[in-house]
């Protein structure tokens, strides 16, 4: 009689979403391999998902969709959002690593969320045993992003957040030292890649071998703090309030409308389109507003003080400058505190030249 | 078996899932969470995540300048 080996236990994964291929395809290799997975997904404020796409109004023929949820959808795994924005200002403030090109704390960033999915697989396990999960799995691929995706990088963010080799990177195993699950044969090795570098057509490639037609396309990074513009109004932020910390509405609003800052204790945040006019209406019970009576005009915040009545002038004239009525002599504007008291400006539109570009922060 | 509301206007995407997930949590199978968004984009996202969690969409409707997602709470499935 022959002996039936019991059947093999499943083994079970934390995969990192973000919402782009990488990750994507870093699951797909796994259910693959008869690996069950779920999905993390973490919000730090800066994701560009979502929330731009419904603000803008030049966006809306874009999906709203949040990619993460999509991706997992298309996969059939569980997605959990983490909200993480409160401990993640530390990365953000404060990395260790350094920054990338812009204010992007990469390294520090995976090394984080690596962290996060660790202590997250460590409870489960704690309550749930074997329905626990056994490892965790990131899209990462070697020397793909100049900074946190460097060989070098890697075993860092592996050691660092705490996983060690329960850090799978399906697309790049092959160029990595073997992990737990490759030596314990909850995975073949041999069916793993060895991607690297920038090019993406090997993930391209792969994407079309499993059906995927449809995906999100990054540029340049995940998050707003990989973006020029963004970095810099950060950065203004900081350097006018003399102190670096932030706030989630903070960020936010740092993602919608003209930023124009005539003082160091006063910024304008003008709305370009009525998307935005929509989104700033709902800050305007925390900040002094400005609106055009007169004619068809933007809806400004004031991110400071305006000190005296030829600030108070100097505000309305720039926001007149952005209305319809930019070509008249004269238009009223009205000044809102935040708990509702209003009155009427009248002045003259500033002129293209009474706005030094050095005032525009992006 | 409960019901309840979830106020989650004035939160821009992902926020309102996350708070609608965060409840969820706390809920029984069965149990009815009506969410009140003002974000649009919750009515593509917070669909996509029951069907993905394995929650059952009762009603979208629209009201004014909100939102509401009413759902049934399914069969926890997850260890996470
Ligand atoms: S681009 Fe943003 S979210 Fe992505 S790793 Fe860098 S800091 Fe983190």
């Amino acid at each position: 009689m022959s002996e039936v080996a019991p059947p093999p236990i499943q083994r079970r994964a934390i995969a990192l979403v973000s919402g782009g291929l990488d990750s994507m395809l870093a699951v797909k290799v796994m259910q693959e391999q008869g690996v069950h997975v779920e999905g993390v997904n973490f919000f730090t404020g800066f994701c560009v998902e979502g929330h731009t796409h419904a603000i803008r109004k030049k966006d809306q023929d874009k999906d709203k969709r949040n990619n993460a949820l999509w991706v997992a959808e298309t996969l059939g795994i569980q997605l959990h959002i983490v909200d993480i924005s409160e401990e993640y200002k530390d990365v953000v403030l404060n990395p260790k690593h350094g920054y990338g090109a812009n204010l992007n704390p990469c390294l520090d960033c995976k090394i984080f969320m690596v962290n996060q999915a660790t202590l997250m697989l460590n409870k489960a396990r704690e309550l749930a045993g074997e329905k626990g999960f056994d490892f965790i799995v990131t899209g990462e691929v070697v020397g793909q992003r100049p900074k946190s995706q460097r060989k070098e990088t890697m075993p860092i963010i592996s050691r660092e957040s705490g996983a060690d080799d329960r850090l799978l990177r399906p697309l790049s195993a092959r160029n990595l030292p073997p992990t737990l699950p490759e030596r314990e044969g909850w995975v073949d090795r041999e069916r793993l890649h060895g991607f690297s570098g920038r090019n993406r057509k090997p993930q391209m490639a792969l994407a079309k071998q499993f059906g995927l037609e449809e995906y999100a396309q990054p540029a340049g990074g995940c998050c707003f703090l990989t973006d020029e513009s963004y970095s810099r109004k950060l950065t203004d932020l900081w350097t006018a309030r003399n102190e670096r910390r932030y706030e989630l509405d903070d960020i936010m609003l740092l993602k919608v409308g003209r930023h124009i800052r005539p003082a160091p204790h006063y910024k304008l945040i003008i709305s370009r389109e009525e998307g935005e006019n929509r989104f700033l209406e709902g800050y305007r019970y925390q900040f002094t507003s400005l609106t055009t009576a007169s004619c068809p005009g933007p809806l400004a915040l004031v991110d400071g003080t305006l000190e005296n009545e030829e600030q108070r002038h100097q505000a309305a004239a720039i926001v007149a400058r952005y209305s319809k009525g930019r070509g008249d002599d004269q238009v009223v504007v009205e000044m809102r505190e935040p708990g509702g008291v209003a009155r009427e400006l009248t002045v003259t539109p500033a002129h293209p030249d009474d706005i030094p570009l050095a005032w525009n922060v992006g | 078996m409960a019901e309840q509301q979830l106020d989650a206007r004035r939160l821009l995407c992902p926020m309102p899932v996350i708070k609608t997930q965060n409840r969820v949590r706390e809920l029984e199978r069965g149990d009815i969470l009506t969410v009140t968004c003002t974000d649009p984009g919750a009515l593509n996202d917070i669909p996509a995540w029951c069907r993905i969690n394995g929650h059952e969409v009762l009603e979208t409707r629209e009201s004014g300048h909100d939102v509401l997602i009413t759902l049934r709470v399914g069969e926890a499935r997850s260890a996470l």
